[in-house]
């Protein structure tokens, strides 16, 4: 490909560029963008629950959209118990959504998706496991440990059954964050691969940049969607530690 | 210089093959949707209810073809 003339490189709107060189640390463009996204999270519901209209305003119908929204998903599956819990569960949804969002904005103009880096996403997948894991012992005391023993398994398959669950436990913030980083890093690369295409093939790539236009609508669902997964999946972790499947 | 060689041919042969986990993300998400299509039809009152599922589940499927993504990165980029 660096032989060519021009260079399309699908992974270079990955790649992190420091701004601010201070000391361990280094103010990147991913933190930049983290930054954005929890400044406009904060702006958005700010405005929103600052009316306290009876008959909402705009901002306050997305500020009770999205309460109800995560309320309700909470709700259903890990019960009214559950919603002690909301903060990190609207704070993670939230926060996921707005970076998943803004990373579909085109990245000429700067824009970043910080999600599509394993390092932020796993962070958030290792905060959900050890609260998870911690409120379980919390909980129940040794008993939680009963999560791994599933009852009606036939004595002679629960050696076996035990050791998958102890397993699918423990992965479970690898899959958690590679699941959105992977769903990023791919839609992104996809579009920037296609925009190639568009660009190759000249007065061809209209047909390219019409597949493109659907592609970019089914990533906006896929932004949404992998943000929607992520916190259902830790609202099942946390029905499992509050109720013992 | 022949190892070297074989070993930069092995990582992009194994991350050819990676691709082939594409197969069983392919049989999984339509048997997803097939399924929920099936009984959405047969019941279509349930069907709403059961669409949060059916978007959970096409994304469980989703991601395990991700995962063949991350170990052929892996294979290039990495090892």
């Amino acid at each position: 490909m660096a032989s060519e003339g021009k260079v399309f490189d699908p992974m270079h709107q990955f790649e992190i560029v420091s701004y601010v060189d201070l000391g361990p640390f280094d103010f990147t463009n991913s933190s930049l963008w983290m930054f954005i996204s929890v400044a406009l999270v904060s702006v958005i519901i700010g405005l929103g629950s600052s009316g306290r209209a009876l008959v909402p305003t705009r901002w306050q119908s997305i500020a009770e959209l999205s309460y109800e929204f995560v309320a309700g998903m909470i709700r259903s599956t890990a019960g009214n118990e559950g919603l002690k819990y909301f903060p990190i569960i609207f704070t993670l949804f939230m926060f996921v959504l707005s970076a998943n969002l803004l990373g579909m904005m085109p990245a000429s103009i700067g824009s970043f998706t910080t999600t599509s880096h394993v390092a932020v996403t796993l962070t958030m997948a290792l905060v959900v496991f050890f609260a998870v894991t911690i409120l379980g012992f919390v909980k129940h005391g040794p008993g939680y440990l009963k999560l791994f023993v599933p009852h009606g398994v036939p004595m002679t398959i629960l050696p076996i059954v035990v050791v998958i669950e102890i397993v699918s436990y423990l992965s479970r913030p690898i899959t958690l964050s590679v699941r959105l980083f992977a769903n990023m890093l791919a839609g992104h690369t996809m579009l920037k691969v296609l925009g190639g295409f568009v660009v190759l093939m000249g007065v061809g790539g209209i047909l390219p940049l019409t597949i493109l236009v659907g592609i970019t609508a089914l990533e906006f669902l896929i932004a949404f969607l992998q943000a929607y997964v992520f916190t259902i999946l830790a609202c099942i972790y946390l029905n499992d530690a509050l109720h013992l499947h | 210089m022949e190892i070297e060689a074989a070993q930069y041919l092995g990582k992009y042969v194994g991350a050819g093959l990676a691709a082939l986990a594409l197969l069983g993300t392919g049989v999984g998400i339509g048997s997803v949707f097939s399924s929920y299509l099936a009984g959405a039809l047969r019941n279509p009152g349930a069907a709403q209810q059961q669409f949060p599922n059916l978007l959970i589940g096409a994304a469980l499927v989703e991601a395990t073809g991700l995962f063949a993504l991350v170990v052929a990165l892996i294979l290039i980029f990495v090892a």
